[in-house]
């Protein structure tokens, strides 16, 4: 029999988070600061719109698009939280999660042997889907001295004429930085020079914390016409599970995008669809409650670090922490693998969101200020008895 | 600060001190300032225990009674509602509007004796007009909290 695969997907490496995923699923009593998503259940004035739609029969498809009515939410949104205008019916799709608008944005952008910058670490799915796209994916490596901000510097250092796309992570999965409007005004100028594009992720815009509130890069000066801007549902108003996001972009992009979308996947979940209408009418409030509440939960941990003697960086946005092991002289998975062992605590080494993320891990803030105490105080334990070993008083 | 004190202790009146300051960004002597300020000031008025009496074997019945009154001359509601909460069978007490005057929550061990309390003192207060018991059958949610069920934390313990 021949190979029935093809070369492309052989060769991607499965998420490291798939990995660990597997070491820790085997330990029933583990408890976790591993995941990437809101410990809170979807609003409820959320859920029972969704229940509605299906009392109503609204189980068919909708357009290829997303229904109207969502369109024209999301395009006030944006005008509201972003001051951008996109036209509902030309600009805007709403797509399953902010994953698949990723896949066919970069699909709909890229020819065999552009090049895209990524900037690391950053979620796993930016590079396996520049692959499959047929691009070629150049990480940028980011440090924590520049609280892992894209700085131009590092942008100038790795562009080339093959250069086409920008990736923007932020607020970041996993280090938690965040693009102030001042970071953001060099980088568009250099995009603007050199003449790329920008896939900007925003899915966590609305969990920044501090005074300022998140920007979006498209907002700035001849950016529009340049950016793919990419948000959803999923971590705002706690619905990851109902796979909802949306692309806004200019009409040109977007029309080739929606082609890959109606041919793949034909429509995002109708009944999510209904519901994500109210989360855009009447969610503003749970939002504000849900990012006051992670912000508390940001101060804990952080301080809990602090306390261990381990460094860490102040994220403002999303909800995690990207604490540095290296003083400890072990390697993120290492680190990980044995505070799993011996603590049953598991968090995520950072080498899953690219090799840079080396030396840190990634400790997620979504969970109960109870699970926190005990996680963080089980972690404690293991690096106090790491020091003692290393002969660090 | 104080805003986030009660939004925060409204839930969780156990939470230590120290990790109270920590998750509003505050000292810890500010903090603590700050709340026996407001025990003093009586906007912190007690830490309570929400408990499901329904779980444990204890006998517990709760009524809630509407009662209708006449305000007389020199004795405003207030007053009348002071007769009221005086007893100690009586959990609460509020004036409402509409329909009636007084809603008070009386606890008992039984029926009969909740039935007695009100056809004994509370009916035969001069001012109250009339009164309707309403026995309460099963809590479900109280103080904000749902009593039913337990809640699980049923994500994937990784995910991106």
């Amino acid at each position: 029999m021949r190979n029935p695969l093809s070369d492309t997907i052989v060769h991607i490496e499965p998420s490291g988070i798939r990995k660990f995923f597997d070491i820790v699923n085997e330990m029933k009593d583990a408890i976790s600061l591993g995941v990437g998503e809101p410990d809170f259940d979807t609003p409820w004035h959320v859920r029972e719109e969704g229940i509605y739609s299906l009392e109503k029969g609204r189980t068919f498809y909708t357009s290829n698009a997303g229904l109207k009515s969502l369109r024209e939410e999301i395009s006030r949104y944006l005008s509201r939280r972003c001051s951008l205008t996109y036209n509902p019916d030309t600009e805007l799709l709403v797509t399953v999660g902010g994953s698949e608008a990723i896949d066919i944005a970069l699909r709909a952008m890229l020819n065999p042997g552009d090049e895209v910058l990524i900037p690391q670490p950053c979620f796993v799915s930016y590079v396996p889907c520049t692959i499959l796209a047929g691009g070629t994916p150049v990480p940028i490596e980011l440090e924590e001295k520049d609280q892992f901000k894209l700085t131009p510097e590092k942008l100038l250092e790795k562009i080339t004429d093959k250069t086409k796309l920008l990736i923007m992570p932020f607020p970041n999965n996993p280090t938690g930085a965040v693009m102030r409007q001042e970071d953001l005004e060099p980088i568009a100028r250099i995009i603007e020079e050199k003449d790329l594009f920008v896939l900007s992720d925003e899915i966590y815009c609305e969990l920044t914390y501090g005074q300022a509130r998140h920007v979006s890069i498209a907002s700035l000066p001849g950016m529009r016409d340049r950016t793919v801007l990419i948000n959803g549902f999923s971590k705002a108003y706690a619905m990851t599970g109902w796979r909802l996001g949306y692309a806004a972009a200019p009409h040109m992009i977007l029309e080739q995008m929606t082609k890959i979308h109606q041919f793949a996947i034909m429509c995002a979940p109708t009944t999510s669809q209904y519901a994500a209408v109210s989360a855009m009418k009447n969610g503003d409030g749970d939002v504000e409650m849900m990012r006051e509440s992670y912000d508390q939960r940001r101060r804990f941990v952080l301080h809990a670090f602090q306390e261990m003697g381990l460094e860490c960086f102040e994220p403002n946005g999303a909800f995690y922490t990207f604490p540095s092991i290296r003083r400890l002289g072990m390697t993120s998975e290492e680190f990980a693998n044995s505070l799993l062992r011996e603590e049953k605590v598991a968090v995520v080494p950072g080498t899953a969101f690219g090799a840079c993320g080396e030396g840190y891990l990634r400790v997620s803030y979504a969970y109960s200020l109870k699970n926190l105490k005990e996680a963080l105080g089980r972690m404690a334990r293991f690096v106090k008895k790491l020091d003692e070993e290393n002969g660090n008083p | 600060m104080r805003e986030k004190i009660l939004a925060f202790m409204e839930k969780n009146s156990r939470i230590e001190l120290k990790d109270l300051a920590v998750i509003l960004g505050e000292s810890e002597a500010a903090v603590a300032n700050e709340i026996a300020d407001m025990e003093k000031e009586h906007i912190i008025c007690g830490y309570h225990t929400l408990i499901n009496w329904d779980n444990t074997s204890d006998e517990k019945v709760v009524a809630l009674i509407e009662v209708k009154v006449t305000p007389q001359r020199g004795m405003g509601f207030d007053k009348i509602a002071e007769r009221i909460y005086q007893y100690n069978e009586v959990n609460a007490v509020y004036l409402m509007s509409g329909a009636y005057d007084f809603t008070v929550f009386i606890e008992g061990k039984t029926m009969r004796e909740v039935a007695l309390f009100v056809s004994e003192k509370l009916s035969t207060l001069e001012s109250v007009l009339s009164t309707a018991t309403h026995f309460v059958l099963k809590k479900y949610k109280d103080h904000g909290t749902v009593l039913v069920q337990e809640v699980q934390d049923e994500r994937m313990l990784i995910t991106p």
